[in-house]
């Protein structure tokens, strides 16, 4: 079946769209890009992929591009960090509102300034209330693996919604990881080919993008937001799917350790592993200590949310951005919201780290733990930036 | 879409808001406000020449059974161009209600 494979997570994610037959690539080719798209500019230079290559002159333009090709009814795929993700921002609102399901692999980056290129979570939460489907791989096994899944619950015509696939730069982007690669046929069991219900076409000619009245564009929104909302059964089907063809399983949240905890570290990509480290040291020492990985970051998972932070007494939250002027980060404002009616809820303590490719050990998380079990009990604060000097 | 605007819930939007409809912009009432009044055209020293239908940038002015071309109010936009264009000066732009 499967091929046991070492590979920089990049190239992998670059085979995944190979393997999904991908039409149309659009990328702008140089910084802030990875080497996904060079590896896939390779790989239809080489003609190992038969599909267009565009290298435009900006990230604006690619996703445009996207938006064209995807329009056309051809599967579209494109790859992006940081300030392009900044760049393209108006281009994104627009593939999720034509309902276009372009593929887009985020390695997730800072933004400027100051001048940065690692790692953190600021870029993503510049396109948080886009409309696309987000979703978060903690390794490079789960990169790969979720190439395949974003273009299954994409294109389902009870869908059609872009997918944004997030790793985290440098930590998962460049690292050379062990990984199982599908074969083709498994590819084609998984993955219908894509039809689309509407495509431009001169033999049955649409218009698409065209301007709604102040009487039309609210009905427009909601109609956007209720599409978000019933992708749920489809995200689900696609997990399903896959674990039965692969044995991987994959749900919204993922959990360690959480059925009896009081504590439980919430965190959001690559920076699980070394929470779930963290947890199992506490857990030897006598603290029971349990972490939440949000998997799925769009459309927000709450009712599973609530369903393994009801029992905790604290939640810590790891943020990867700041939210300025805010109450703290993004996913600590949404756990916070999602268990602010709740009959039974934890203490919320949001920490902040990590931020443009800091690093956060364990023992970094297990202080988080103690530090909001001591002296943040009677603190006013709503966060804390962990680890700043002064 | 048959329905009027006001009508059409979200539930009934195609995907996108995709036009599967062609030609629809036809029912867009452009001419529900107009900058300087409206086109008043005298037939009486009107020679067809068609320079207003010609020029008009909203499409507006048709063509009737006599061979006059005269502005349809529904889509006018009140520019004046058509006035401005006319060789032998047979449109006035009017205040609206006159």
């Amino acid at each position: 079946m499967g091929k046991r494979v070492g590979m920089e997570v990049s190239i992998a994610v670059a085979e995944a769209a190979c393997q999904a037959d991908v039409d149309v690539v659009a990328a702008y080719p140089i910084t802030p890009q990875t080497h996904i798209v060079e590896h896939l500019s390779e790989l239809v230079a080489d003609g190992h992929l038969d599909a267009e290559f565009v290298p435009v002159e900006s990230e604006h333009s690619a996703l445009s591009v996207c938006i064209g090709s995807s329009a056309a009814g051809a599967r579209t795929f494109t790859s992006t960090s940081s300030q392009g993700l900044a760049l393209m921002n108006e281009v994104v609102y627009i593939a999720s509102s034509l309902r276009l399901p372009i593929v887009m692999v985020v390695s997730n980056r800072s933004l400027s300034a100051p001048l940065s290129i690692w790692n953190d979570h600021s870029d993503v939460m510049s396109v948080r209330d886009t409309g696309w489907i987000q979703v978060f791989a903690e390794n490079g096994q789960e990169a790969y693996d979720h190439v395949f899944w974003a273009y299954r619950v994409g294109e389902d015509r009870r869908v059609l919604i872009p997918v944004m696939l997030h790793m985290d730069g440098f930590i998962l982007s460049h690292m050379v990881e062990a990984l199982e690669m599908v074969d083709k046929e498994l590819v084609n069991k998984y993955l219908p080919p894509f039809e689309p219900i509407h495509r431009l076409h001169p033999d049955k000619p649409v218009t698409m993008g065209a301007f709604a009245l102040p009487e039309l564009y609210t009905e427009a929104k909601k109609a956007q937001d209720e599409a978000l909302k019933a992708t749920w059964p489809v995200l689900l089907e696609g997990w399903r799917q896959w674990e039965a063809l692969t044995g991987r399983e994959y749900n919204p949240v993922e959990t360690h350790r959480t059925q009896d905890a009081e504590v439980v570290l919430v965190t959001m990509g690559s920076m699980g592993e070394t929470a779930c480290e963290a947890a199992d040291r506490m857990r030897n020492q006598g603290t029971a200590v349990g972490v939440m990985k949000i998997r799925l970051w769009r459309p927000f998972p709450f009712r599973q949310v609530r369903e393994v932070l009801s029992k905790a007494k604290v939640a810590v939250v790891f943020d990867r951005c700041v939210s300025f002027g805010g109450q703290g980060g993004p996913v600590a404002s949404e756990i916070r919201a999602a268990m602010y009616g709740e009959p039974s809820r934890p203490r919320v303590v949001n920490f902040i780290g990590g931020l443009a490719g800091r690093d956060v050990s364990p023992q970094d998380f297990q202080h988080m733990v103690e530090e909001a079990l001591s002296k943040m009990q009677d603190r006013q604060e709503d966060y804390e930036i962990y680890g700043v000097r002064g | 879409m048959a329905k009027p605007i006001t009508e059409i819930t979200w539930i009934e939007l195609e995907p996108g808001c995709v036009i599967v409809e062609p030609g629809n912009a036809r029912k867009y009432k452009t001419g529900d406000w107009r900058t300087v009044g409206h086109p008043k055209v005298d037939t009486e020293r009107c020679i067809k020449c068609a320079q207003c239908y010609i020029f008009c940038p909203d499409a507006a002015i048709e063509r009737n059974e006599q061979g006059y071309f005269l502005p349809n109010l529904y889509y006018c936009k009140g520019c004046g161009i058509c006035a401005h264009e006319c060789p032998v000066k047979c449109i006035d732009m009017v205040p609206e209600g006159e």
